[in-house]
């Protein structure tokens, strides 16, 4: 009788917890984001005082949040995903998770290397990653490219991120788009020849050893430089906008796209649309230091004294594309 | 001649009989040899193995590419590096955490109460966040460095002044040593008392000196439960994904990741993460199998004899080096941590702190409780019935801890969508209405995930517990007409409670440190100050993971303080 009675109870609270916990208001706007949410709950929170729209969202890292909606197919609850990196995105579009928008406001805020041909997923922020170096050691005169960066004078002074990091895995992508896998190797180990030390696992501490003189050269994202330079501001690095004369400075994003099985497809293509007008451009790149998709809207000052650039305008959707080709390379170049 | 007589009703009823006794008897063999109990076991083992099953659709499909490539350029390396790894955290957290061990539970010096539980504060601080800590101290670019070039070069960064590199295999074994010799102190700890110094003090009449009893009696005696802290330590190691990535140091774990976050093929990532838990379970197997039969009882009574007295350079000797772990293993840590959270982290610190405390210790109570529970069953009923049946189920159970975080998480996950659209239809098929996915997201997937990560954590304790309890204890309290369920209750509990408490403690904290199940698998709004430390590094933001960083390790205290106070006597 008491295991009955156990039994029922464990079932019963079973069955709250899982109501409690699982349930959820059926008009929300759900969001699933591999972007922090120190940098898109603002956003949703400007979003709701305008609009009345709640949004509910869950973030997580990149690789397990794809595999959830995956999992939760045609039932979940994600009306969204944002993620950063186009290869995330495109892998997202590659695997039947988003789905096609055409929409007449996006196509004309976001210039259209920064979006999917098909319309699966729009940049909403730029990030270029570009080359810094250590205004003691070197002149803006030496540098010319990150292919360059590969040089013999560059011997035991280059300061690198792991090949981990997905930035650099689109970085060596689209230099395979430009430059062909031969080349790319060629350059990747010349490089990795170069190294002053083992590449480090995040821009920030590459930054402070490019401060600290451990090296003199280094490539990372430029919002990385704009907090760096923000908390440091007498740090002896400084900016250099990598390829001018040639394809152009790599660039990436970070952006969103309309899930295939979204509830409120309306509604979602609405609020990216939102994101990228010109009030929220503003909020949504300014919160960490990057360009605006947009190009209408101006850059946060710190941003914009970096100077104009010209940017590699090979589409995005490339970065993906090439991504595995990339990974595979820099492992053979002995690129950790 | 006499024909037998013909069979009538009367004469066959004893057959009858026997038919109906035959059902009887079964019964009576199964339930006297456990067969509940056993199934119980065999049904823990399953639940846990579950999520485990899920990926091995995985070897269905060949993923030649992937494996090529691994075999043309990263695998040599990776499996030297894994050995190296496994190599010298095993040997250094035996060494620091039984040598520090015995040196609190057996001896006197000064300073000997206080080290006694501050050794096991570096628990609370997760692995991911000693190292990036100990880099940022110790780097190039860090204090220490700067101010030794200010003091010493004049030029800054000339390569003349030589200093250990700290992004290297020495620094990567030594974070996680220092992270992960509490599970080995914890475990010999309680081994040693329980031993009681009485057995060292016979061994001492005998003519043994303080070297030889601990090297020829309480070492040997205190074996499984430093088996199981090593093992623990170890398994961790081989899971573990934040650390060495801090650290650029390519493990197995590096490749599994890279073909699953990189090469975006979970299918390889599955294979290689079976392949690590099938030799995990041929490591424990085999060691279990060179322990043999030897099993080794204890007084089992308080200690009693009196501690070694250090005098003198020894005394000095042991306060010294317990200071000397437990600074670099917590004191500083936790000082960075507090500088970080002074400057730039406090800006952060909102009313919502309140919740993720809450949830954080909510989840950390239950999920601890669970898996207790779950462990304590397994134990027990191993012990009771030591079968192949318990024995295989137990080892299954306590597999999922050796599993990378991310893979574990999304075999959950995968598991109990399954399951949720499973429900979706039943209750469809039945009102038309739909429930959409009832339990992948909510806590109860969570839950899960705890149990069935951290089984071996509480399992450590509870077995090495068990054995303090000897068969003839065993033997008094049937004989004296006591129950299964009366032994558990009136004569295992209170033998065990101390090990429950380490096993409860150790799981509580781990289960606040997780990180890759609690992000994929809690519901909306159930943040927890894991998650927070996950959204500000993710993007290197590393003083403001200080704050909850900061707030994990006082909340990971509290059960510290507890476990001081229960047992500290």
């Amino acid at each position: 009788m008491t295991h009955l009675k156990f039994s029922v109870l464990g079932i019963a609270l079973c069955g709250w917890l899982a109501l409690v916990t699982g349930a959820q208001a059926a008009d929300d706007l759900v969001v699933y984001s591999a972007r922090n949410e120190q940098l898109i709950k603002p956003l949703f929170d400007a979003y709701q005082k305008e609009t009345g729209t709640h949004i509910k969202f869950l973030t997580g890292k990149e690789g397990p949040l794809l595999e959830r909606l995956k999992a939760e197919g045609a039932r979940t609850p994600a009306d969204i995903l944002m993620t950063v990196d186009a290869g995330n995105l495109w892998q997202a579009a590659q695997s039947g998770l988003l789905a096609k928008v055409d929409s007449k406001i996006l196509n004309e805020n976001i210039p259209a290397h920064l979006r999917d041909p098909e319309g699966q997923w729009y940049g909403l922020s730029v990030r270029a990653r570009t080359i810094v170096y250590n205004t003691k050691k070197v002149k803006p005169a030496d540098l010319s490219s990150y292919e360059a960066l590969g040089d013999a004078k560059w011997q035991g002074r280059l300061c690198l991120r792991s090949s981990k990091k997905v930035y650099n895995q689109s970085m060596v992508a689209m230099m395979i788009a430009h430059n062909g896998e031969a080349k790319t190797e060629a350059v990747v180990k010349s490089w990795v020849k170069n190294l002053a030390t083992t590449p480090f696992s995040d821009d920030d501490s590459l930054l402070a050893a490019l401060a600290a003189g451990q090296c003199d050269v280094g490539i990372v994202n430029s919002y990385y430089f704009g907090r760096f330079k923000h908390k440091t501001p007498d740090a002896p690095v400084n900016i250099f906008w990598s390829n001018q004369a040639s394809n152009g400075v790599h660039v990436n994003v970070s952006g969103a796209g309309v899930t295939q099985h979204a509830k409120h497809h309306d509604a979602a293509v609405k609020f990216i649309e939102w994101l990228s007008s010109d009030k929220a451009q503003s909020l949504f790149a300014d919160a960490n230091l990057e360009f605006p998709a947009n190009p209408k809207v101006a850059a946060a000052p710190l941003v914009a004294s970096w100077g104009p650039f010209k940017q590699d305008t090979i589409n995005l959707a490339e970065a993906g594309k090439l991504q595995g080709k990339a990974v595979m390379l820099m492992d053979r170049a002995g690129y950790k | 001649m006499i024909t037998p007589p013909p069979i009538t009703e009367q004469a066959r009823a004893p057959h009858i009989l026997l038919q109906q006794s035959w059902w009887w008897l079964a019964r009576r063999r199964f339930s006297h040899q456990g067969g509940a109990w056993r199934l119980v076991s065999v049904v823990i083992a399953l639940l846990a193995a579950l999520p485990l099953l899920m990926l091995l659709p995985a070897w269905l499909t060949a993923e030649d590419e992937i494996w090529r490539h691994l075999a043309d350029t990263l695998l040599v390396s990776l499996l030297r590096n894994t050995a190296v790894l496994i190599l010298g955290v095993g040997l250094g957290v035996f060494v620091i955490g039984v040598g520090l061990a015995w040196l609190t539970a057996m001896c006197e010096f000064p300073g000997r109460r206080i080290f006694d539980w501050a050794l096991m504060l570096p628990l609370g601080i997760p692995t991911y966040v000693l190292a990036f800590v100990a880099i940022g101290f110790l780097d190039f670019s860090g204090p220490v460095q700067s101010t030794l070039r200010s003091l010493f070069a004049t030029d800054m960064g000339t390569g003349t002044l030589w200093f250990p590199p700290i992004r290297s295999e020495g620094g990567v074994i030594a974070v996680m040593v220092l992270a992960l010799y509490p599970y080995v102190y914890m475990l010999a700890r309680a081994a040693f008392l329980g031993q009681g110094r009485n057995v060292v003090e016979s061994g001492r009449v005998l003519g043994l000196n303080p070297w030889q009893a601990f090297f020829r009696i309480s070492l040997p005696m205190a074996r499984p439960a430093i088996t199981a802290g090593v093992a623990l330590a170890l398994m961790e190691t081989l899971a573990d994904f934040g650390a060495v990535a801090i650290f650029n140091y390519d493990t197995f774990t590096t490749a599994l990741y890279k073909a699953w976050f990189d090469l975006f093929n979970l299918a390889a990532a599955a294979q290689l993460s079976t392949l690590l838990l099938l030799f995990v379970a041929l490591a424990l197997a085999g060691e279990r199998r060179s322990r043999g039969r030897a099993r080794f009882y204890g007084s089992g009574k308080r200690p009693n004899a009196p501690r070694y007295q250090l005098t003198g350079k020894h005394a000095w000797l042991a306060s010294g080096s317990a200071a000397l772990v437990l600074t670099l293993a917590f004191i500083i840590p936790v000082a960075q941590l507090a500088v970080w959270t002074a400057t730039t982290g406090m800006a952060d610190f909102d009313a919502r702190y309140m919740e993720f405390v809450s949830h954080t210790l909510l989840l950390g109570v239950i999920g601890a409780l669970l898996t207790l529970t779950c462990a304590l069953l397994l134990a027990t009923i191993h012990k009771q019935w030591p079968d192949r049946i318990t024995r295989y189920s137990t080892q299954l159970a306590t597999l999922g801890y050796a599993m990378p975080g991310a893979v574990l998480a999304v075999g959950i996950m995968l598991l109990f969508t399954w399951i949720d659209k499973g429900i979706d239809r039943g209750i469809y098929a039945f009102t038309g209405g739909t429930t959409g996915l009832l339990l992948s997201s909510s806590v109860i997937a969570l839950l899960f995930a705890y149990v069935v990560r951290f089984l071996a954590v509480a399992h450590g304790p509870v077995e090495s517990a068990l054995e303090r309890i000897t068969p003839s204890i065993q033997q008094a309290a049937r004989s004296l007409g006591a129950g299964h369920r009366e032994v558990l209750w009136r004569v295992y509990l209170p033998i065990l409670r101390p090990g429950l408490l380490t096993a409860v403690l150790l799981v509580f904290v781990d289960i606040m440190k997780e990180m890759p199940a609690t992000l994929l698998l809690r519901p909306f709004d159930w943040d927890t100050l894991a998650v927070r430390i996950f959204e500000m590094t993710s993007e290197g933001e590393w003083e403001r993971a200080a704050l909850p960083a900061l707030t994990l390790v006082l909340v990971g205290l509290i059960p510290v303080i507890l476990l001081v106070r229960h047992s500290g006597k």
